[in-house]
């Protein structure tokens, strides 16, 4: 049973780290690149680290605690790290293959007239706008 | 049942780590290369993980925790590099 579970925990953990490293090698742009390896990172560095330390909590001298220590460093770095490389990449102006957000003048424009420009402001109806005429 | 697992696990890995070392040699541009490196590292923490169990052995912790640590360093320093065009200002 036990070895069944830790099986299990390092398959998982190979699969994502392979999945993760193919997304790297596969993805079109930097971007969308950058978001593989950090779930290897999370997901298949984990769980082996789990399996790991469930692997040596079940031998003869008592629990280890060696892997937390390396999963909390991982844990941690690994924000910190993909943040880094963001801000890099769009410091260098690094080609996405999204288009560039529209401005938000024609965004609101849209939304409110359904695509036809603004009515003027003099337009709009006011008050007693039919008695003074 | 455990040692089969275990060579399925150091294929996968190491197909792993030859993927982002491709990554790594074509990247286009420098973020991609940083971001290769820091995957490498990763992969070589899961690899180190893994052939602990394999030997039963629980000395190699101390060096995954070294990697983890240095590659750290190394990709925070890089990108500094990148983004001000010095490390330490």
């Amino acid at each position: 049973m036990l070895e069944i579970t830790i099986s299990v925990l390092i398959l998982i953990g190979a699969i994502f780290t392979f999945i993760g490293s193919l997304g790297l090698a596969r993805m079109p742009d930097f971007y969308t690149r950058l978001h593989g390896p950090t779930k290897a990172t999370t997901i298949g560095v984990g769980s082996l680290l789990i399996a790991s330390m469930i692997h040596f909590s079940t031998q003869d001298d008592g629990l280890s605690f060696h892997e937390v220590l390396v999963t909390l460093f991982l844990f941690i770095t690994a924000p910190v790290s993909a943040h880094l490389l963001s801000k890099a990449a769009l410091h260098l102006r690094i080609r996405s293959l999204s288009e560039p957000p529209p401005l938000v003048d024609a965004v609101d424009r849209d939304v409110l007239t359904n695509g036809e420009p603004l009515p003027r402001r003099s337009r709009a109806p006011r008050p007693n706008a039919h008695q003074s005429r | 049942m455990l040692s089969v697992v275990l060579s399925i696990a150091f294929a996968l890995v190491t197909a792993a780590i030859g993927l982002t070392f491709w990554r790594l040699l074509t990247g286009p541009d420098k973020p991609d290369r940083i971001l290769a490196l820091d995957t490498l590292y990763v992969n070589a923490i899961a690899l180190l993980v893994l052939l602990g169990m394999h030997l039963d052995s629980a000395l190699y912790f101390e060096a995954a925790i070294l990697i983890a640590m240095m590659g750290f360093i190394g990709t925070v320093a890089l990108c500094k590099y990148l983004l001000r065009g010095d490390i330490i200002e």
